[in-house]
């Protein structure tokens, strides 16, 4: 039987969070849009599920070698959406981690704040933009501006996070 | 030898994949080598193994190797460059140790 849910994300590893603690309650994600999550009832715990910000469209080449080696690789690509790949794994076969040493690590919360990052300031522009042209457009403002404001923290916290693997990274080979 | 990037010291991971392929083998087989040859301690993630592999190519450290069975699974092998990098990283790693033991144990 299938479940739809309702959820917005923009911390994406709150979301993954998520979507193991359903996993572990026999709830797998199988498709996913816009806010939109799709579950299929299975054994509790069957899967580890993790999120990945693909380097282009999943569609590029690229990606698409980078799909056709995880899926030799035992990992599943359950959805993408924009350049976010869906990732699930049976849990039976050990704990999954798509990256494994701090120079990869870092490179993905790079990746995921320079996107976070250029959407926050373009919901900033549109904002100030809006601001100037009539108070129909202010109200608009105001949605833009909140949008920006809740990115900020978790954009600082990715940011803490890279800075805190680099210290790690000078001492320590992972 | 070139680049004089190839003496620089290697990732655990680099260093591993390289040993693994001494003997061709792809993807999920490199990842099971790791692990069994680190008792378990390197549990070596995908994305990370991608990124070597692409990495290693480019460097010519490590070549595909053109297999007819199951054509869709790559295999890789390691090349004679690549051999180089693992002596020298291995020269490297004994000299850690012979300074280890002198300083700390006198030997």
């Amino acid at each position: 039987m299938e479940i739809t849910k309702l959820r917005l994300f923009i911390n994406y590893e709150k979301e993954e969070q998520w979507l193991n603690k359903m996993a572990a309650e026999g709830l797998n994600l199988s498709s996913y849009k816009f806010g939109r999550y799709t579950f299929e009832e299975g054994p509790p715990g069957e899967y580890i599920y993790r999120l990945e910000l693909l380097k282009g469209e999943p569609t590029d080449e690229q990606s698409r070698d980078y799909l056709a080696f995880m899926e030799d690789y035992g990992v599943e690509c359950v959805d993408t959406y924009m350049n976010w790949a869906f990732f699930r794994k049976k849990s039976t076969e050990g704990p999954f981690e798509i990256y494994s040493d701090f120079d990869s690590i870092i490179g993905h919360y790079k990746r995921v704040t320079y996107l976070l990052g250029t959407v926050g300031v373009v919901n900033l522009f549109i904002a100030l933009f809006n601001v100037t042209l009539s108070q129909y457009n202010m109200y608009l403002s105001i949605v833009n501006f909140i949008i920006f404001v809740l990115f900020i923290p978790i954009l600082l916290s990715y940011i803490r996070k890279i800075n805190d693997l680099k210290k790690e990274q000078a001492l320590y080979e992972k | 030898m070139a680049e004089s990037s190839e003496h620089q010291p290697l990732t655990e991971a680099v260093y591993y994949i390289l040993l693994a392929l001494h003997t061709p083998m792809h993807g999920y087989a490199i990842m099971q080598f790791t692990k069994e040859i680190s008792n378990g301690r390197m549990n070596l993630g995908p994305g990370t193994l991608y990124g070597a592999i692409k990495t290693m190519l480019e460097k010519r450290w490590i070549q595909a190797v053109e297999t007819e069975a199951d054509s869709r699974k790559k295999e890789y092998e390691v090349t004679l460059i690549g051999k180089q990098v693992v002596q020298n990283e291995m020269e490297r790693l004994q000299e850690l140790v012979k300074n280890g033991k002198h300083i700390t144990r006198g030997e």
